[in-house]
């Protein structure tokens, strides 16, 4: 399978790239890593008259420590950001998640910024970004803006970078201490999740002082059980009031049918899951 | 078109692509190194699996203008003055492969696995290899010979620079 026919440009600084993006519009796909947009354009659900590649371009790469926040550049490579102690260290969610990504040639190329800015509900940077309140760093001609988790995924493959922006960087703030597992359910290794939890939590003397759970492919974004993380603050690190509070992960989702699973099978996986998630991050 | 240099095995080639012709299309069918193979064509195989800059790619994941001026290994340039790299020899002395399809990509993820964890556990292998899929289900003795080559060493497998000057466009094969 080959792509349909396109111009491609490969600017060196983010100016440069905006520069194009303002001059093919609508026309233009922006190229990350390219392990979802690669194949996409090469069975032909998309054919750009324009790819523009990010990849040359430095000041969009690499992991740095601003204050409270871990700040990873958008063509940051998940293999990357696996290798960042400063990740691990402060962030450990996103670290445990990235793990679980494809397979390690995929997280050679992929990047954070492109997996989030494609947005599909199955992927695993989602859930962890939005349960660590990250900052998303949007740049257009008028300069940059920071958008909240909360309102950067709009809808399926659909968030807050408007055209003639890109994401640029995350914040993500330091979660130093806290606990963390991403629980993933697949059939076959190196898949989508059919469903996954991402789930931090800070312990403080055997109780759970607070708690914040992302979920994976629960809807047509990544979502929160806040009732979750409610039911959780102030609960003992046990199997018991992990699994009572963990019932209502499904709260308000809207999972997708499918054949991995359809709907109500989902909503009974997030609860499992997030008991699982929980419990690991809280070293119970 | 666009212009591109690219260092494959060791030498340094400059051509014109179309800017959506696929790595592993480019190494295939403008420099003649069939050695890597297309799979799938759907990047879920990993049978093209090559190094770029010393890092395991799938080349059919990968556009030939994303590798401009930088470093390329293919199977083909893994075994040096006649000799098999050790990653090769294992794969030999095990029987690491039935029908052989999945190999090339195999042996250079293998060496990847190896760069990343030069003494890995049975499953930081499985794992390591999860990208890689055998439709004779031969696993079992892919495992032993990446235990095999760990035990003689057999790591970095990316060529150690370049070794001609040749600049000529690839051959169409």
């Amino acid at each position: 399978m080959i792509p349909a026919s396109f111009d491609y440009v490969a600017p060196t600084s983010v100016a440069d790239a905006l520069a194009a993006l303002a001059e093919a519009g609508d026309d233009a796909k922006v190229l990350a890593g390219g392990q979802s947009l690669l194949p996409i354009l090469r069975m032909r659900l998309n054919a750009p008259e324009k790819v523009i590649d990010l990849g040359r371009i430095e000041e969009l790469k690499g992991v740095s420590e601003d204050g409270d926040h871990v700040v990873i550049g958008a063509m940051t490579t998940y293999a990357d950001v696996l290798a960042s102690d400063l990740v691990r260290q402060h962030a450990g969610l996103l670290t445990d998640a990235i793990a679980e990504v494809a397979d390690p040639q995929i997280r050679h190329r992929g990047t954070v910024g492109g997996a989030l800015v494609h947005a599909d509900p199955a992927g695993d940077v989602g859930a962890p970004a939005l349960a660590l309140e990250t900052e998303f760093v949007i740049t257009g001609s008028g300069g940059e803006r920071t958008v909240a988790a909360a309102d950067f995924f709009q809808d399926l493959f659909e968030t807050a970078v408007g055209e003639g922006e890109l994401l640029t960087a995350i914040r993500v703030p330091k979660h130093t201490g806290w606990g963390h597992r991403y629980e993933k359910f697949v059939r076959v290794s190196h898949q989508w999740s059919i469903v996954a939890v991402a789930a931090t939590v800070r312990v403080d003397g055997g109780t759970i002082a607070e708690a914040r759970i992302g979920l994976t492919n629960m809807g047509s974004t990544p979502l929160r059980a806040t009732a979750v993380e409610q039911a959780l603050v102030g609960k003992a690190a046990t199997d018991e009031a992990v699994r009572e509070a963990c019932a209502a992960a499904a709260e308000g989702t809207n999972p997708p049918s499918d054949l991995n699973g359809d709907s109500d099978y989902r909503r009974h996986l997030a609860t499992v899951l997030a008991r699982r998630a929980v419990l690991a991050a809280a070293g119970a | 078109m666009t212009r591109i240099s690219v260092t494959v095995d060791g030498v340094d080639y400059s051509d014109e692509v179309e800017p959506r012709t696929l790595l592993v299309h480019y190494l295939r069918e403008q420099l003649g190194k069939t050695g890597t193979v297309v799979g799938c064509d759907t990047s879920n195989c990993g049978a093209c699996t090559v190094h770029l800059d010393g890092r395991s790619v799938k080349s059919c994941n990968v556009l030939a203008v994303q590798a401009d001026g930088h470093d390329v290994t293919t199977i083909e340039g893994l075994a040096k003055d006649g000799e098999l790299h050790p990653m090769q020899q294992a794969f030999h002395d095990c029987h690491a492969l039935q029908c052989g399809y999945c190999t090339p990509g195999m042996i250079m993820q293998a060496i990847d696995v190896l760069n990343d964890t030069p003494d890995p556990s049975e499953e930081q292998i499985r794992v390591g290899l999860e990208g890689n899929l055998c439709r004779c289900t031969g696993y079992h003795n892919i495992v032993k010979a990446v235990q095999q080559a760990a035990g003689a060493g057999a790591t970095t497998g990316s060529s150690a620079g370049t070794t001609s000057g040749s600049t000529l466009g690839g051959e169409p094969v």
